[in-house]
């Protein structure tokens, strides 16, 4: 219970953090913080194959990402800022009445079916997954390699730092092989 | 309000954060503006918050699908990324700047 409640303060708080921070790289970093607080979530709850695999793909590979992007921009801090602090009172309002309505709506709502349910998800998802889900995870297969071919497509220069793989000509036997008649007693010649 | 504190996790606890974290996303859009990235990421913190939805759904009802819809929204958000952020890269080669205010012009 208390666990919930520290990861819970720690998932807003790197929220926020996340969206008002200056720097790109201190918000990526919030950013991460926030995934490892949600994974602490998932797993009070049970859901641990989940966390795992929010932790492995998120920080593993999505944030290292955002990381390298971001070092590798030079980016002008200042300009970026220029005009955040005339949409906040507009943003905030905005996001306090979506707050307070979907509060409302929780609020109405009827919990009595939803009880903590123990399973093993790891043998469940293995279960399902493979099985009933086939064609879609076959589809997400295709989706990441879409995006990955799409990635190197993107930012690939054609440039002279690029090394490409040597490509040796295409012989055939007309440009070098000679077949000659030779005469008996006589040799080739010269 | 006060029975959010009382008793022990209930769904709504997780609906709640989720909400919240949605709002600051979407708020996070709103509010920045100008810088390219800092929108990819609230994207992602958007994407996470449904993710914590899909997953407190699946565990409450005691069915596996929802984590399993969670999964897939993992994936597209994992592609997501890496296209938005090649795209950055590749506008950035070209302009030398990542404020949208360039890119509108």
């Amino acid at each position: 219970m208390i666990l919930f409640y520290f990861f819970a303060f720690l998932l807003v708080l790197s929220a926020l953090m996340v969206t008002f921070n200056k720097n790109p790289v201190y918000s990526i970093l919030f950013l991460i913080l926030s995934f490892f607080c949600s994974a602490g979530l998932l797993i009070i709850i049970g859901a641990d194959f989940l966390a795992m695999l929010l932790l492995i793909v998120y920080v593993g590979a999505v944030a290292v990402l955002f990381l390298f992007v971001v070092m590798m921009l030079n980016i002008n801090l200042a300009k970026l800022r220029e005009g955040f602090v005339k949409h906040l009172s507009t943003g905030a309002l905005v996001a306090l009445v979506l707050l307070m309505d979907m509060y409302f709506i929780f609020d109405s709502a009827d919990y009595e079916g939803f009880k903590l349910a123990k399973m093993d998800a790891a043998r469940e998802i293995g279960k399902v997954l493979y099985t009933d889900y086939m064609l879609l995870f076959q589809i997400c297969g295709a989706i990441l390699l879409t995006a990955m071919i799409g990635a190197v497509v993107l930012t690939l220069r054609n440039g002279r730092r690029n090394k490409l793989q040597h490509r040796p000509t295409l012989r055939s036997s007309k440009d070098t092989l000679e077949i000659v008649k030779v005469k008996i007693g006589e040799g080739l010649g010269e | 309000m006060s029975e959010l504190l009382l008793h022990t996790i209930t769904l709504k606890h997780y609906l709640v954060l989720s909400a919240t974290v949605f709002v600051i996303g979407l708020c996070g859009i709103f509010l920045n503006r100008k810088n390219l990235i800092n929108i990819i990421m609230c994207i992602e913190l958007v994407l996470l918050s449904v993710n914590i939805n899909f997953a407190a759904f699946s565990v409450f009802l005691g069915d596996i699908k929802g984590q399993i819809a969670a999964m897939f929204v993992l994936t597209i958000a994992a592609a997501e990324a890496a296209i938005g952020l090649a795209i950055l890269l590749a506008y950035f080669r070209n302009v030398g700047s990542i404020e949208i205010s360039d890119i509108r012009e």
